[in-house]
């Protein structure tokens, strides 16, 4: 996988998850315990033998370049290519041209341009899967189509990729057109934002549309084109689940308390990497009840704990009670206290005798730092 | 370019009071409170204490060793100018030999140190478990003008003669030095962490290599020819957790005495991290089967069956209807269904069948399960 350079691009909606972006963008949101969402992608790619990755980043990227560092995590860290990031350039001349991602490639193309690989595998952070690109690359040299888009075709999975963009496809998986889910069919194919074509054309796509200025975001310069080109989809059978909406952030973290998915994503075709934080072991005292939960390490559990997702550093403390929920790092939730339904996000601490009920449609989210 | 004082740490012990548990890892090497290695202690007090040029002497199965410790970069030791070295035994046109004694191992490699050109020496073992800030100790030694400072815990009486025993004056100046004493004068232990005015330590072990008499060895000589000379030599005093966790059983002990909320030995403390290579593994499982009671669990474990009063390491499976009580496992041990272990130490990388039962509860001895190579 020499010869494929990784792009990401963080121009992610973020309209139906905004409680948890407050602070940061989609990629860096805590997600299953211990990882942050760009965290898949990023393993996907180098677990793939890329070497050459570039995030086009959106949005607050505090939290994100906190997140990433020198890329070391995953091995991202080197002489010849490496971790590349570029934030969006923001000037008050021509500040309306700026609201789309194709600005940001467009200021970037040095980058583009000097990057040696003949290909250029295109993604966003939010699908949440464990994937091998080499044999979608290998597929999509097969095919010679000019783009190939990566697809899972979903059977009886309605209001799942609620917002995901639907592909439809003609006998040869060659795409008709590209629309909208929204999750009231039972069968669909679900794109999986994810594009293998030449960097040559990519770099093409860019300086047509700005040239031509009818686009303004990556995906509508690409979706203007499709007439033109032969655009092609690939399926991946594997796990999959989006974090674009709160509804499915919520299912995708309470999907990996299936030991099938958890095997399959955490290990199929290598581990996921992230930032290490040296947390100590996770500490249980006489008084814990813990049952079918992912809980990271660094957390003292003293109360019960059922279905949940605990992150790093969490103490639930004697008598406490949380309940179908996700914890995100540092919370510290008080004795008496009983939570169901809920996302506490970083830092939060719940003091003694609150109850807190959500639903599992629409889960209570207590915003980050906050006291209660 | 100089520093002002660097860390060497003693790592070649081979431990064999830690029956089959060093089998293949030096002491230093072993695994310790689930996600640890012994040597992690020492090397993070020094990264914490800011000293970023650490030599870690070898000799005993090194391979382990040399993997965790790689370049240094878990305890950001990985340095410019500096950082972390291993230093085994090497070959020269005299021939090659396995170091002959704690102070023969320093000697050999005065060249490593001498590059650095320290004002001062901090000599560790790479066997203890505590937090200390080395700097104090250092600050300590300045301000009492000392030639060397030896760190010293306050024991109690009835255990003196376990430990090595320092006599001080009321300055708390070393007089004396007294090796397991049966009637010990004081109850000062050494920890085996000194502080040399490295031109004054360099003198002494010359002296004692060209001594054919000597076993080249700090405390039965380097340390008593310094006292006979008069030199100034006092105690730091320490006070806090430390533990030699020589035997299975003070192995054993150590982890027990952290499975205790609010133990002594406080490792979720943000300012002072313990560091270590971390595991790439999921957050910990627990299944609807699944029931853990005053335990320590790790990354990538899958629990399905009954944990008490134990510590699990890294990437454990513990399968349905599994019992483990008051037992520790090393990293990658899958436990079939039905199994039952009270009171054992296992060791990494084993798979132990369904059905299998491993130790007693009753009894006081500790079992230590090495699979095939398990010893009665």
């Amino acid at each position: 996988m020499n010869d494929v350079m990784g792009i990401i691009n963080l121009s992610e909606s973020d309209e139906n998850i905004k409680d948890l972006t407050l602070s940061r963008s989609i990629a860096s949101i805590m997600v299953l315990g211990r990882y942050r969402v760009v965290d898949f992608i990023l393993s996907n790619m180098t677990n793939s033998g890329l070497t050459n990755v570039g995030i086009f980043t959106h949005g607050n990227s505090r939290s994100l370049t906190n997140h990433l560092g020198s890329g070391k995590h995953w091995g991202l860290d080197r002489k010849r290519d490496g971790l590349f990031i570029f934030h969006p350039e923001h000037r008050l001349d021509d500040n309306i041209r700026r609201t789309g991602d194709l600005e940001n490639f467009k200021a970037n193309l040095d980058y583009l341009k000097n990057s040696n690989q003949e290909y250029v595998l295109l993604s966003r952070s939010y699908m949440i899967c464990n994937i091998d690109y080499r044999p979608f690359v290998d597929y999509h040299k097969k095919t010679g189509a000019d783009i190939t888009i990566a697809y899972k075709n979903m059977e009886n999975s309605v209001r799942r990729f609620v917002e995901c963009d639907s592909l439809t496809l003609d006998d040869d998986k060659n795409i008709v057109s590209i629309g909208k889910n929204l999750g009231k069919k039972r069968h669909y194919d679900i794109s999986m934002e994810m594009y293998v074509m030449k960097r040559e054309l990519f770099i093409k796509i860019i300086e047509e549309s700005v040239h031509r200025g009818d686009a303004r975001f990556m995906k509508e310069a690409i979706f203007n084109r499709m007439e033109d080109l032969n655009v092609n989809a690939y399926q991946f059978d594997g796990y999959l689940s989006c974090v674009n909406t709160l509804q499915n952030y919520y299912q995708t973290n309470m999907d990996l308390l299936n030991v099938a998915n958890s095997r399959e994503l955490f290990y199929k075709n290598g581990r996921i990497f992230t930032k290490v934080l040296d947390s100590p072991s996770t500490q249980y005292t006489d008084n814990s009840y813990v049952s079918n939960s992912l809980v990271a390490n660094g957390c003292i559990i003293e109360g019960t704990v059922e279905n949940c997702i605990i992150c790093r550093d969490v103490h639930v403390k004697k008598g406490a009670i949380v309940r179908n929920s996700i914890v995100f790092p540092n919370a510290v939730i008080s004795e008496t206290t009983n939570l169901n339904y809920t996302i506490l996000d970083k830092n939060v601490v719940i003091t003694e005798r609150k109850m807190l009920f959500g639903d599992s449609g629409s889960p209570f989210v207590i915003k980050k730092n906050t006291v209660l | 370019m100089k520093k002002e004082i660097i860390a060497m740490i003693l790592a070649g012990g081979q431990g064999s009071r830690l029956r089959e548990i060093t089998e293949t890892v030096a002491k230093p090497a072993v695994s310790f409170a689930g996600k640890y290695r012994i040597i992690d202690f020492a090397l993070s007090n020094c990264s914490n204490s800011n000293i970023d040029t650490v030599g870690i002497l070898t000799q005993y199965q090194p391979l382990a060793l040399n993997a965790h410790v790689g370049i240094g970069s878990s305890w950001d030791l990985d340095r410019q100018y500096g950082g972390v070295k291993i230093l085994p035994p090497y070959v020269s046109k005299d021939g090659g030999r396995f170091y002959k004694g704690t102070a023969n191992a320093i000697y050999e490699n005065i060249n490593y140190i001498e590059s650095y050109a320290p004002e001062y020496v901090l000599m560790l073992s790479g066997d203890h478990i505590y937090k200390m800030d080395y700097m104090k100790m250092l600050d300590d030694h300045k301000a009492k003008k000392s030639d060397v400072t030896i760190a010293v815990l306050e024991v109690p009486w009835e255990e003196t003669n376990r430990f090595g025993i320092l006599n001080t004056r009321d300055d708390d100046r070393i007089y004396e030095f007294d090796e397991k004493p049966e009637n010990a004068k004081s109850n000062l232990a050494s920890m085996g962490i000194y502080i040399f005015n490295w031109s004054v330590l360099k003198k002494y072990l010359v002296n004692d290599e060209n001594d054919p008499e000597s076993k080249n060895d700090f405390g039965k000589n380097i340390i008593p020819k310094i006292l006979e000379d008069n030199l100034d030599m006092f105690a730091y005093r320490f006070r806090g957790y430390w533990k030699d966790v020589g035997t299975v059983e003070s192995l054993w002990e150590a982890n027990m005495d952290l499975i205790k909320l609010g133990a002594d030995f406080d490792l979720h403390d943000k300012k002072w991290r313990a560091y270590s290579v971390n595991p790439i593994s999921p957050p910990q499982f627990i299944s609807p089967y699944g029931m853990i009671e005053s335990s320590l669990i790790n990354e990538g474990c899958i629990i399905e069956g009954n944990v008490k009063k134990s510590v699990l390491s890294p990437d454990v499976y513990v399968g349905i209807g599994s019992h483990i009580e008051e037992s520790v496992i090393m990293p990658n041990v899958t436990i079939e269904d039905d199994v039952k272990i009270y009171r054992t130490i296992v060791i990494n990388d084993l798979n132990i069948p369904k059905g299998s039962v491993i130790g007693d509860p009753n009894s006081k001895e500790i079992t230590v399960y090495a699979g095939e190579n398990t010893s009665e």
